[in-house]
């Protein structure tokens, strides 16, 4: 049955391009998102992800003003845009979500993380760690004569960076914060 | 006005203030404390339910036939998790309840304690806001906020959980604040530029079509309204989802019938090969688009919706605007009378004459018996002898729910009820009364398939217990008819488990309810039997035996297009390929 001519299962036009800018790239977004401090509140983010299937690259979140009972979540996620502009959508339909920000689209932003690692190791190794540690301005934050614990802070590539030297050379243990991130400028 | 009183004082003063008149419920022990305020009023009526379920489906019946939000109160952990399907239903479809829970005392929680469960937890998915309320102080308030919460934006189900100890305990009450609260304030205006974009691509459009939806039923009556001034003056054709029926009337000049997998042939063509496409308050449903990628692909797209995470999810669209419905078609009235009313008339009317090409083909017709009561045949005669009649409508799920929906008239919103963003089995019966609840007079009809009517036939006691004169008009094929449907079409006809077997007599069942039933099964005695359903001063069950192997068309098949419908059994050979086989 042809409608108006037009070839059966036609999708020239379709639906999903009409629009040049709706790619199928994937792309890293670095979301702020001020909440009311009220129990639950995280439940409900981190049951948006799960239940609509969205990615947590990374989760941070904690009290930003007491007297005004708000939290700050920061999340990395990744997702093509149309996915990015619905996890947008999504949070800004929970109640207690006061403001969504994606810091990757709104201009210029700093993207800061810490993390504490672990390395065990003695002789040669011991002494390259601690020179690499130098370069990478990362402090020594617990010393005994078998190990260091390292405080670094950065972006998550510098601290993967680090990482990723630190693992021939005795890793034992990472503990990351996940990004906490601000727009730059006033 | 501040005031001291108990927990369970507040709940009902609240609910007073709220304008609240009827409650469905069920009591418990860690709700005892509000039955007891309950016992020593009378402004409230509560309306005892046979389950949990169907307290939620009534409160949603009485929401979607009134406009006003529906109200249900049930007991800690299995009144909780009962109440689960309801609300799922109602946030699918986007209708305000407000549904109270007890929970055990504050100090029990977290001890799995008798009857404790994880209310606010389990509900979280399943509402659009839930709270757990741990000091009487702030209850009164939270009350207030959950109506406000329900009812404004995209509507939807809340829950409250009351811990026994806040009922017990004094607190300060607070009536309600004008206006709601201030941290929850949806836009409901639509941007005037995109308005503006708007009309001006209705202006020069040569095949435009509105596609209207729930949304416009739930922004009020006024929406209606104006949607029906606008569709007139235009002379655009228009074509609803299953939950928007009756925003435009069924007799309307400009009426398509119903868009969608059962949706008539002339509708889903005129979405095939429109170029322009104005979407209110629907939100591109897979049950409407069918295959994505092959779905109106001519058309420019507009988008009215007053949730912004409807707009680009499944369908990307040109010109979205967020707001309230009622607002956004009063704004695009005005600017479309303002540049001078124009369309393209020339090219409308061409467009009107491909359209009536595609209704020539008759969707709907089937072939007629005299002997059997084809499903179609029945619901034509219904709609036939209560026309006109100040008549509400509900539905089960399955073949029933769609030829209920193809073949009944809607002339006003909020006259039709059914599940259709879950497609819940056993909503019906219990909807119907809430319908009935709130319109005492009305003819409310619930069309049924005689396996959905099961899943909350409990509820019979309910209508007979309050006098709720329900029609329960079961359309009896001793089938799960739709999954038979699909099992004929998508699985080599092996039938698997979709017989109704064991059926009970529907006729003794009545009786045995209290109320009065009659069994039909030739087409010539039908007319009589539904005269003396309509005529019947209480509830009654007609159990109308209608032809077991009917299917319903039009239907798109899963992972098929607008243009690639079926329209009869003859159609149906090999229709639906692997790919349409995994979707549901
Ligand atoms: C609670 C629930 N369980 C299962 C289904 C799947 N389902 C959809 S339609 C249908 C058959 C309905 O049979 P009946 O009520 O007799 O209606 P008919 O299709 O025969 O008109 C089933 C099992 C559902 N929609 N809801
Ligand atoms: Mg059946």
């Amino acid at each position: 049955m042809a409608a108006l001519n037009i070839k059966k299962g036609s999708n020239s036009h379709s639906a999903y391009n009409l629009r040049p800018n709706f790619s199928d790239v994937i792309e890293k977004h670095t979301l702020a998102v001020v909440v009311d401090n009220e129990a639950g509140v995280l439940a409900r983010v981190i049951g948006l992800f799960s239940g609509r299937g969205y990615n947590i690259d990374s989760l941070t979140v904690a009290e930003i003003d007491h007297a005004g009972h708000r939290s700050r979540i920061t999340i990395c996620t990744t997702g093509t845009p149309q996915v990015i502009e619905q996890i947008k959508a999504q949070l800004g339909r929970i109640v207690p979500v006061h403001e969504v920000h994606d810091l990757t689209v709104e201009g210029p932003s700093v993207e800061r993380e810490l993390a504490l690692l672990k390395v065990a190791g003695e002789g040669e190794k011991r002494v390259e760690a601690l020179r690499l540690a130098d370069i990478f301005r990362a402090s020594v934050v617990d010393s005994t004569l078998k190990s260091f614990v390292f405080e670094i802070t950065g972006t998550p590539d510098k601290i993967d960076a680090f990482a990723d030297l630190m693992r021939p050379l005795g890793l034992v243990e990472v503990a990351r914060t996940g990004v906490a991130a601000l727009s730059r400028g006033a | 006005m501040t005031r001291q009183m108990t927990g369970a004082k507040m709940v009902v003063q609240a609910l007073k203030d709220q304008g609240v008149d009827t409650v469905f419920g069920y009591p418990g022990g860690a709700v005892l404390p509000i039955y007891d305020e309950i016992f020593q009023q009378n402004d409230i009526k509560h309306v005892l339910v046979r389950h949990e379920q169907g307290a939620v489906h009534m409160a949603e019946g009485y929401a979607r036939s009134t406009g006003k939000p529906g109200v249900a109160l049930v007991t800690s952990g299995p009144g909780a998790t009962n109440a689960v399907t309801g609300l799922t239903d109602a946030l699918m479809d986007s209708i305000p309840i407000i549904v109270l829970t007890g929970q055990v005392p504050t100090f029990m929680i977290g001890s799995d304690a008798f009857q404790e469960a994880d209310t606010v937890g389990i509900t979280r998915p399943c509402t659009k806001h839930n709270w757990l309320v741990k000091d009487t102080n702030a209850l009164a308030a939270t009350l207030h906020e959950a109506f406000h919460v329900a009812t404004s934006g995209r509507p939807g189900p809340v829950l409250i959980d009351i811990p026994k100890d806040v009922q017990f305990a004094t607190g300060t009450y607070q009536a309600p604040v004008k206006g709601g609260s201030k941290r929850y304030k949806p836009q409901v205006k639509g941007d005037l530029d995109a308005i503006t974009e708007l009309v001006a691509a209705l202006e020069t459009a040569k095949r435009p079509v509105f596609y209207t939806g729930g949304g416009v039923i739930n922004s009020g009556k006024a929406a209606s309204q104006l949607l029906r001034e606008f569709v007139d003056a235009t002379g655009i054709p228009i074509t609803s989802t299953l939950m928007g029926l009756g925003s435009y009337p069924a007799s309307g000049a400009n009426w398509l019938g119903m868009l969608g997998m059962h949706g008539l042939y002339e509708a889903n063509l005129a979405m095939h090969g429109c170029d322009l496409l104005i979407n209110i308050g629907a939100r591109f449903d897979d049950r409407i688009t069918g295959r994505l990628d092959a779905f109106s692909p001519h058309s420019k797209k507009a988008h009215i919706d007053i949730d912004p995470s409807s707009i680009n999810k499944v369908v990307r669209v040109d010109i979205p605007i967020v707001g309230d419905v009622g607002h956004v078609l009063e704004d695009l009235l005005k600017v479309w009378k303002s540049r001078g009313r124009k369309v393209n008339r020339e090219a409308i009317a061409k467009w009107w004459t491909q359209i009536n090409e595609w209704k020539k083909v008759n969707c709907l017709s089937y072939k007629g018996s005299e002997t059997t009561i084809k499903p179609q045949y029945a619901l034509q005669r219904l709609e036939e002898l209560t026309k006109g009649m100040d008549r509400y409508v509900t539905t089960e799920v399955g073949q029933h729910q769609m030829w209920a929906a193809q073949f009944l008239g809607f002339e006003d919103p909020n006259r039709w009820m059914t599940s259709g963003g879950l497609g819940t089995m056993g909503y019906g019966l219990p909807a119907s009364i809430g319908v009935q609840m709130a319109h005492p007079d009305a003819l409310v009809i619930n069309v049924a398939g005689e396996a959905s009517w099961l899943m909350n036939m409990q509820e019979m006691g309910t209508a007979v217990q309050y006098r709720a004169p329900v029609k329960q008009f079961i359309l009896n094929n001793e089938r799960l008819g739709m999954v038979r449907q699909w099992q004929q079409l998508l699985h080599g006809e092996r039938y698997s488990q979709s017989w109704s077997e064991s059926l009970p007599d529907f006729v003794k069942l009545a009786e045995a309810f209290g109320c009065k039933g009659a069994k039909v099964d030739n087409p010539k005695d039908l007319d009589d039997a539904i005269m003396e359903m309509i005529k019947y001063e209480g509830p009654y069950i007609l159990d109308v035996l209608v032809e077991k192997h009917e299917n319903c068309f039009p239907m798109i098949p899963s992972g098929k297009a607008h243009n690639e419908m079926l329209l009869g059994d003859a159609d149906t050979q090999g229709a639906i390929g692997a790919k349409g086989a995994v979707l549901v």
